[in-house]
């Protein structure tokens, strides 16, 4: 280790942010997963972010790890600790690091870095695999194990817990823990033996997470709809949403699988194209399974006709909607929220959808599970919308949580005790006055509910018609369904915190940087309440909230303040009350740019007030 | 509009074993255009249904959209139907039936529909073999946007206005052949007799089966100059041979001349006699099947009957291991694994 006295380290326990930077496809992944992993078994919070390019092999990749004690989890911005594997981002990768941080290379190619100001680490990892391992295609694997475990004694981070953590992921090829032990020691002796350690950073056990959990909000959705009762899945691959049909899969090999038969009480079908994938979800929705599809924002366009269909002939159907960098094929590996807009008003003609927008992987579990009865009891398309960042990173959050006394609610569906009851049954007849009517599903009674589902203007009895005082009165109770949404869905989370402090309005992954921006602020006595948005149509706790508040700062990620003008355009609200702040690049947005913003116009709106008193 | 048949019918209506007559098959009064092909194809599905004692509340029927796409809607008054969007009804029907694999599937398409906006889904529902009747109503024109060719037109084939077609046509037949669909037929809308028994065999199939059947546009693609008018197939059409369709229990009673016929079960135990006019032909050989096709169209003839069967394939439900059960009938106790597991997943998690 270069000793350089004029640099002050950076000292600190359980706070920092360390990124890895490696080349795609090197295995890379899972050993920093398991540095991230170690961090949540010590208590510490922890939040993972996978960086990496839309490519199979050999770009740079990068893995960013911020470390909290306090549990502010958004992306914090710069980096304490590097661990820079890959020389082609390296001058990227020294450049990022703080004033006083950290550089880790494999020094088996030794480099000088133009850095006075950080400590650099040297250590032969290419080396030390080379000599240690016999099999070639081993060795890359097992460098990034070692410095792994170089890092469990730089950091000192419990050998235990790494320990334990490579047992459980190779509980089915025991044959590899040998190895990836002997990897992970090979890193640490290293340390013990040639250089000084602890670094001025280091963990210790805070045991904070006891009721929490460690998951990606993909997986959390897949398992959700498990839960909710989905057993039909169609889908068609597309970053970020894949990881979801697959978690569902994979729940679903786990818990749905016959007593006796062996055979699946699911079935899940990778579409050709998402055309297919939504056409086959609405077809089983109709026939009265409860069927999804997931994909992102490109395939939200493709599905946009049949979203109409479904939303005409109403039709359940739950899709999710994991975002991505857009506009066009975008930035496919990067985060944003930039389809609100777009699944909101999905389709031609007058369409409004049910959207319900989770913050994190508790509520992509909790949403994707509710999503089945609220598009059974609305009888519509229901989106969940989460982004690529929730989607496909690893987030802290609470333990799932299902009260079996609840039971699903299939809607109005009549089956053939009902029609035999019924005189004059019709499709869209709304007899109960809040614009959901009764279906059937096909097979039910050999005489009466069969009826002809259409995309095109219909009776209440699902006939064609081409009469526009019939066709307008179906919109207009379409429009009465919507207002019954707004009481069924998600109502948004308030926090007041204090007398005139200005309002933000926030929704999805933004929640950790609003959270952590809050109390930042609190500290330059900025006072804001927050209203978590969860759900469109807005409900009634949504107008409140901004009637009482002169001036609120709308947070999102996307360019056009979507979210902002779906609140003005449904609720009529002036366009000087909601004040964009918005953050687009497709990296997560930080607390430090929030607080940047909202303090600056605050700063301006005070002196703004004060020149009026005097 | 549609507009609802009256009720009422005659009191010696012949009926079948449900008690049911052809009445009581019928669906809304059509408003295609007198002659068109399609409402013969209806007449037949009806008289096929009626024939097979089909209950009519277990078929689903779905469409996509054209005039074709209409014909549902005059057909089996008492089945679910869903007329869907433009070339998609493939996916609608494969996710109906993964959802409940007890009814039989009617899928109503017409050329526009399959061979160009929705040939994907045409294909890929062939490829996964989904268990259905797939019906392609087939009249070479876009009749609902006003005579438009389609992609099953002859090359040079003129439409209503005398120009000529300069693409040459898609074949749906041969391509599910190739693609692996089981049941492979083609027909002609005015020849009921061959008609009826194929769509039977069809409903008695398991797997995809598909009914490529020329059915001509009067109003505009039945003048002298095209390839799909009534003259023009009337005079072109070569049948491989006689099909009859035997149900269950029941012995075939006809007598064929030998070497010429073929017996094929189907998977309910119904059979399908075929009396072939060429002894080469088997339909039971899918590149046979193909060569005899093309060799006929190289005789300017079109090849209709029973083209292509395989009755062993597995369905997709089948191939996905999905439980006999249909999957809209489970029940909570068997869907949710409740909080005691998600407690372990909870703890597999931290």
């Amino acid at each position: 280790m270069h000793e350089v006295k004029s640099i002050e380290s950076i000292q600190s326990t359980n706070d920092f942010v360390i990124k890895f930077a490696n080349v795609n496809g090197s295995g890379s992944a899972s050993a920093n997963q398991m540095f991230a992993k170690a961090m949540f078994r010590m208590g510490i919070p922890v939040s993972p972010k996978n960086i990496f390019p839309s490519n199979i092999q050999g770009l740079p990749t990068w893995f960013e790890v911020r470390v909290n004690e306090k549990g502010y989890l958004g992306s914090r911005g710069g980096v304490d600790i590097a661990v820079a594997m890959n020389p082609q981002s390296y001058s990227k990768d020294v450049d990022e690091i703080l004033p006083g941080g950290y550089l880790l290379y494999d020094s088996t190619w030794k480099r000088n870095f133009n850095r006075k100001d950080i400590t650099v680490i040297e250590i032969p990892l290419t080396q030390l695999c080379v000599e240690a391992f016999k099999n070639p295609k081993q060795r890359p694997l097992f460098k990034n194990i070692a410095y792994v475990g170089a890092l469990s004694v730089l950091l000192d981070i419990e050998y235990e817990v790494l320990e334990n953590i490579i047992s459980e992921q190779f509980i089915k090829k025991p044959a590899l823990i040998e190895p990836n032990l002997k990897a992970l020691n090979l890193g640490r002796n290293y340390v013990l033996e040639n250089l000084p350690y602890p670094l001025g950073i280091t963990v210790s056990r805070a045991d904070k997470l006891e009721d929490k959990i460690l998951i990606s909000g993909n997986e959390a959705a897949g398992l959700g709809a498990v839960y909710g009762g989905a057993t039909f899945c169609s889908w068609y691959p597309i970053t970020p949403s894949t990881s979801l049909a697959e978690g569902y899969e994979k729940y679903a090999k786990k818990f749905r699988i016959e007593n006796n038969t062996g055979k699946n009480l699911f079935a899940s079908v990778q579409a050709e194209d998402e055309l297919a994938a939504i056409g086959m979800a609405i077809g089983a929705n109709w026939n009265g399974a409860r069927g999804f599809t997931a994909t992102s924002g490109p395939g939200i366009s493709l599905m946009s006709e049949f979203l109409g269909l479904a939303y005409f002939a109403e039709i359940p159907l739950v899709l999710f909607n994991v975002q991505r960098g857009g506009p066009s094929t975008g930035m496919p590996t990067r985060t944003q929220q930039s389809d609100v807009l777009a699944c909101a008003y999905a389709s031609h003609g007058d369409t409004k959808h049910v959207v319900l927008f989770p913050s994190d992987p508790k509520e992509c579990f909790d949403f994707s599970a509710q999503a089945f009865d609220l598009a059974d009891q609305l009888q519509t398309p229901i989106f969940v919308v989460s982004d690529l960042d929730m989607g496909m990173n690893d987030w802290v959050c609470d333990k799932f949580k299902w009260d079996d006394e609840y039971k699903y609610n299939r809607g109005k569906v009549l089956n053939k005790d009902d029609l035999d009851e019924i005189e004059n049954f019709g499709r869209y007849l709304d007899v109960d006055n809040d614009g959901i009517c009764y279906r059937t599903y096909p097979g039910t009674h050999p005489e009466k509910g069969a009826f002809f589902t259409r995309g095109t203007s219909h009776d209440e009895y699902a006939r064609y018609t081409e009469d526009g005082e019939v066709n307008a009165a179906t919109l207009s109770r379409l429009m009465k369904k919507f207002r019954t949404a707004s009481e069924l869905v998600p109502e948004p989370v308030i926090e007041i915190n204090g007398k005139d402090s200005c309002g933000v309005i926030f929704y999805g992954s933004t929640s950790p940087a609003v959270h952590e921006a809050k109390d930042i602020l609190k500290e330059k006595e900025i006072n804001i309440d927050l209203m978590q948005i969860r759900s469109f149509p807005f409900n009634l706790d949504v107008w409140e909230f901004i009637a009482n508040h002169d001036r609120i700062y709308v947070v999102e990620q996307n360019r056009d303040s979507q979210m902002r003008t779906l609140i003005m355009a449904e609720g009529g609200i002036s366009p000087e009350i909601l004040r964009p702040l918005v953050h687009f690049t497709g990296d997560p947005i930080q607390a430090s740019y929030i607080v940047n913003k909202i303090s600056e116009r605050e700063v301006n709106y005070k002196s703004h007030i004060n020149a009026k008193k005097r | 509009m549609s507009f609802k048949k009256p009720i009422n019918h005659h009191p010696k209506l012949e009926t079948n074993k449900l008690g049911l007559t052809r009445r009581d098959y019928e669906g809304a009064v059509s408003t295609l255009c007198a002659g068109c092909g399609h409402d013969s194809i209806s007449a037949a599905i009806i008289e096929s249904c009626f024939k097979l004692n089909i209950e009519a509340y277990k078929v689903a029927k779905l469409s996509g959209i054209g005039c074709s796409s209409k014909a549902p809607a005059y057909f089996l008054e008492q089945s679910h139907g869903f007329n869907s969007v433009h070339g998609r009804m493939p996916s609608v029907a494969t996710g109906a039936n993964c959802a409940n694999r007890d009814l039989m599937y009617l899928g109503v398409s017409g050329d526009g529909d399959s061979a160009s906006i929705g040939l994907g889904q045409f294909v890929h529902a062939i490829r996964r073999q989904v268990d259905m009747v797939y019906f392609v109503e087939n009249n070479g024109t876009y009749g609902l946007t006003k005579g438009q060719f389609s992609a099953t037109n002859d090359l040079e084939s003129k439409n209503k206005y005398g120009e000529d077609n300069l693409f040459k046509p898609i074949d749906l037949a041969t391509m599910a052949i190739q693609l692996g669909a089981t049941y492979v037929a083609r027909s002609f809308s005015g020849d009921r007799d061959q008609l009826i028994p194929l769509i039977m065999g069809a409903m008695q199939h398991k797997g995809f089966a598909l009914l490529d059947i020329i059915s001509p546009c009067v109003t505009f693609n039945n003048h002298d100059s095209s390839t799909k008018s009534y003259d023009y197939i009337r005079d072109h059409n070569e049948a491989v041979g006689k099909t009859d369709f035997v149900p269950l229990g029941e012995e075939i009673s006809t007598s064929y001349k030998e070497g010429s016929s073929t017996e094929i079960s189907l998977h309910d135990g119904s059979k399908l006699a075929l009396e072939k006019t060429d002894a080469n032909f088997d339909p039971r050989d899918a590149g046979k099947a193909l060569n005899f096709i093309r060799e006929k169209e190289k005789e300017g003839k079109v090849l209709t009957g029973l083209l292509y069967i395989n009755d062993l394939a597995k369905d997709l439900n089948e191939t996905l291991n999905v439980t006999q059960t249909p999957l809209s009938q489970l029940q909570q106790d068997v869907l949710c694994p409740g909080s005691e597991i998600l407690d372990e997943i909870n703890q597999s998690l931290s």
